[in-house]
């Protein structure tokens, strides 16, 4: 391997680096995610034609199924940024695991409010103890743990060190929401895109949803690093990189 | 009816389509919301510190000996 890349990885991994690289990409991963957001949204409510079966209800699918990728995915994340921090005691995986947390909660919220509200008119009931719907609301509770974990202690780099450690045995979670329709044969559909093969819907409607995708995943990204930033100034508190930039945004 | 009150019916489906889109906006505004507002409770704090560190201080260049650097109290 390239000498360059694990040095680059080493500087970048140091809270000043990222606080200006992250400083400097949040602006651009946040107006993606608003334009790209904006396409989807007019392709999937306005030119995806009506589905055949479910009418207008499924537009729902074009913020169901993004939200929910995004849970798995951020949880993923959060799992392998809690394993570098645990073997490695690097500063910036600690950060970027225990403030995946509250965005992986929120992707997990919206995924679980949207589906039951699609349920509701298609399936006739608002929740059910299928497996697909009880894993993803494990996968939420997990997701709080890890927060709550955090928090629980005085000490915040303890408190992130126990919080990773439980992230890392909840990953066990993430293969039984995807693989969960496929193992149990229960209410909720199976998966209607598929990554390495014909996907079972139109170009129509495929489109805003992958677009969509795209959009939740540069906002993942913006808010991220939004909130590694607040929480680097915090951990680095007394230091004089964090001082100079307390003062310059005072002058402003 | 017209193209814009049959698009805001969602075909019958309304009631559920738009909440879910209202959920999904509410979250994300609140997400992006809630850090902006911590970062500026925690730059006035930091600013606050800074200041009752300077304060304690030996103010620098009345003839004496140049000020150390401030002690940092802090992890």
């Amino acid at each position: 391997m390239a000498n360059w890349i694990p040095l680059w990885l080493h500087r970048l991994s140091s809270p000043p680096t990222f606080y200006r690289f992250a400083g400097t990409l949040q602006p651009w991963a946040m107006t993606l995610a608003l334009l790209l957001g904006a396409i989807a949204l007019y392709g999937g409510l306005v030119l995806a034609p009506a589905d055949y079966q479910q009418g207008d209800a499924y537009r729902i699918i074009f913020i169901h199924v993004p939200s929910a990728w995004m849970s798995m995915f951020i949880y993923a994340v959060m799992g392998v940024a809690s394993f570098i921090a645990l073997v490695w005691r690097i500063k910036l995986a600690e950060v970027v695991a225990m403030e995946s947390a509250p965005i992986g909660a929120a992707f997990t919220f919206i995924t679980l409010v949207t589906g039951s509200l699609w349920g509701k008119p298609m399936w006739g009931t608002w929740w059910t103890w299928d497996a697909r719907l009880t894993s993803e609301l494990v996968l939420l509770f997990l997701f709080l743990g890890v927060i709550g974990l955090y928090r629980a202690f005085e000490d915040r780099r303890q408190g992130a060190r126990a919080a990773a450690f439980l992230a890392i045995i909840g990953i066990i979670n993430v293969p039984i929401v995807h693989f969960s329709v496929n193992w149990w044969n229960t209410l909720h559909q199976g998966s209607t895109v598929n990554v390495f093969g014909q996907s079972k819907m139109s170009w129509d409607m495929l489109w805003p949803l992958l677009t969509m995708t795209l959009a939740t995943k540069f906002y993942y990204a913006a808010s991220l690093f939004r909130r590694a930033r607040t929480d680097l100034l915090a951990l680095e508190g007394g230091k004089d990189w964090v001082r100079q930039i307390a003062q310059d945004e005072d002058a402003r | 009816m017209n193209a814009v009150q049959s698009f805001l019916a969602m075909g019958g489906y309304a009631a559920y389509v738009w909440p879910a889109y209202a959920v999904f906006f509410i979250v994300l505004i609140a997400d992006t919301i809630a850090p902006r507002l911590r970062r500026q409770r925690l730059l006035r704090e930091l600013r606050a510190r800074f200041a009752r560190q300077s304060a304690r201080q030996p103010r620098a260049g009345n003839g004496s000996s140049p000020t150390p650097p401030a002690a940092i109290d802090g992890q």
